[in-house]
């Protein structure tokens, strides 16, 4: 086994026991970058000369001392890009650290490497990135997810022990399932957004990507509490995400929800979930069927708010303090619409175009304040629901990765995508996906994610029924044959 | 298909300049997307209170007081255009 297939606590136990130095660890990763980032392309840009100075002083006795994590290009670090996939930040260099990086080096860790998004993490595939297509390491053919597609597929390729992104309607869990790893949207309020570049306000959080379930345990010890930078983070306590682990399911339930089994799944990710179902129950598991009326109404009252406050966001971007700047403009609004035009890509300029239109005098009670209104009733459907479970399970994706290409100008058929992960953030609880098996499609393998969600603030048992499940069964172990 | 929706017109308002074949590819796009949330017209929301996010915390403030923040120059270094320290923009009058 190569080093750098190694879970973060793996490596760990290898930096402690002094058999690896962090230095050893960094060079190893680079050289597994060099070898085969040129396929996966999940890298936007990495300084290592810079990760090799902090490695070279890393205190691997600190909690994630010495691990390097990849980071998504929507993150602010001090002195590195920050493109949001978006031409309009091109040469953007970061002019402080966003909150999660400062926990992250007070922790140990080393921010190595910029990694791949669809632009202001719009979309879910990452085509709508201004600089790479990358790869699913899978099967080269197929998209990585989105949004933080990057950040799993470097995860899955073991080019990164582990990689921050950040989930509005599913970029976390949706691009973690396509390649095969865990990935964990955090309750909204757990983790500072101080330093994300924002999409929607209401709906981002910064999560890990993972190798195991305890390595996402360890890097939510690190990033979680409250900050005050960021008014909506929380002033809980922050537990010890590993301490539950290994603590058996007895007495645990887990809901189903009817409107998430109802067909229109691929029949092989509805087939490994369901396996994983029947696992959970030989675990000691109560499985119980619920109901979330609400659900066909997510993916709607999603793309209403979303791109509502998009377009309230993006409205930053007027070509003065930072950013693309038009060339020659004879007034100030042309100023305005051509950087707006130039720097922005299409997926971006759709959706401020429908938030702007649902926000604008006439549409904003029918759109903007129904939306809101049919939020509250999805979040009250999830409140019901965990008065008789502990946590529901249910698919990531409807299906595994697509063909690049497949449905870049499609975007209804694109946004549908998100149907079982949108929800989660509307509500503002926790989610994570793990690997659960694989469908054979045209002759390969593709990873299928099953998706775990919690109540608010409740990780601790949301990673101990992850963990479980993930112990008892190979899925993690598996990796992709990178030619 | 929403007859009073107009990529032209919104575009404006969010002063964002759109090629012809953009306006026209966006407004058969988002007409499907806004035909799609026509759905949530049938949900009863009569008695229903907005959620504007997921926790119910109000007025969270920061004690004001000074503090070590950015340096005129770190500031300005992202800035497209600057001159004499200040960030350059547009005439906007005459």
């Amino acid at each position: 086994m190569s080093l750098t297939s190694l879970s973060v606590a793996e490596l760990q136990t290898q930096l402690r026991s002094k058999a690896v130095s962090p230095v050893e660890a960094l060079e190893a990763l680079e050289s597994r970058i060099a070898a085969v980032d040129g396929s996966i392309c999940g890298y936007l840009a990495r300084d290592y000369q810079r990760a090799l100075a902090a490695a070279k002083c890393a205190d691997v006795n600190l909690p994630l001392g010495g691990v390097p994590i990849a980071i998504k290009d929507v993150i602010n670090v001090q002195g590195e890009q920050c493109t949001c996939g978006s031409k309009m930040l091109k040469g953007y260099t970061a002019p402080y650290d966003a909150t999660v990086i400062t926990r992250l080096k007070a922790a140990g860790a080393i921010p190595f490497g910029r990694v791949n998004m669809d632009e202001f993490a719009m979309g879910s595939s990452c085509e709508n990135s201004a600089y790479a297509i990358t790869h699913n390491p899978w099967d080269l053919s197929r998209i990585p997810g989105g949004s933080s597609g990057g950040s799993a597929a470097v995860v899955a390729a073991d080019e990164a022990f582990a990689a921050l992104g950040s989930d509005t309607g599913g970029s976390i869990r949706q691009p973690a399932a396509l390649c095969g790893c865990v990935g964990l949207k955090p309750s909204y309020g757990r983790v500072s957004r101080f330093g994300l570049v924002a999409f929607a306000s209401s709906l981002d959080q910064i999560g890990p990507f993972t190798k195991t379930v305890r390595d996402s345990a360890l890097l939510l010890n690190a990033i979680s509490g409250r900050d005050p930078m960021d008014s909506t983070s929380l002033d809980e306590p922050v537990p010890d995400y590993t301490a539950q682990l290994g603590r058996d399911l007895k007495g645990v339930r887990l809901g189903m929800p009817r409107e998430y089994f109802v067909g229109g799944t691929h029949p092989q990710v509805d087939k490994a979930v369901r396996d994983a179902i029947a696992h959970y129950e030989s675990l000691g598991a109560e499985i119980v069927e619920i109901s979330l009326p609400h659900t066909e109404y997510a993916v709607g009252v999603y793309y209403i708010i979303a791109t509502a406050e998009a377009s309230a966001n993006l409205a930053r971007f007027d070509g003065v303090r930072y950013g693309h700047r038009t060339a020659e403009a004879a007034n100030i609004l042309e100023h305005y619409g051509k950087t707006r035009e130039e720097g922005f890509g299409a997926e971006v300029k759709r959706r401020i175009i429908l938030g702007t239109y649902v926000l604008s005098s006439g549409y904003y009670d029918a759109y903007y304040l129904r939306a809101q209104k049919v939020r509250t009733l999805i979040r009250q459907d999830f409140t019901t629901a965990f008065e008789k479970v502990d946590a529901i399970i249910c698919p990531t994706s409807p299906e595994p990765a697509f063909k690049i290409g497949d449905r870049s100008d499609d975007p209804m058929r694109m946004y549908l995508a998100d149907i079982f992960t949108i929800a989660v953030n509307l509500a503002g609880i926790c989610g994570i996906s793990l690997p659960c098996g694989f469908a054979q499609v045209e002759g390969k393998p593709l990873p299928v994610g099953l998706q775990l969600i919690g109540q608010p603030f409740r990780e601790t048992e949301l990673l101990k029924i992850a963990h479980a499940y993930e112990q008892s069964t190979e899925w993690h172990k598996a990796r992709p044959a990178i030619s | 298909m929403n007859a009073e929706f107009d990529v032209r017109y919104t575009a404006g308002l969010a002063r964002l300049h759109l090629s012809e074949e953009e306006i026209a590819k966006f407004q058969a796009q988002l007409s499907q997307v806004l035909e799609y949330v026509e759905k949530l017209k049938v949900v009863d929301v009569s008695h229903v209170e907005a959620t504007a996010h997921a926790n119910p915390v109000f007025n969270i403030v920061r004690e004001d007081e000074p503090r070590d923040w950015f340096t005129p120059q770190e500031a300005l270094a992202n800035a497209p255009r600057q001159v004499n320290g200040l960030f350059s923009v547009p005439k906007v009058i005459e």
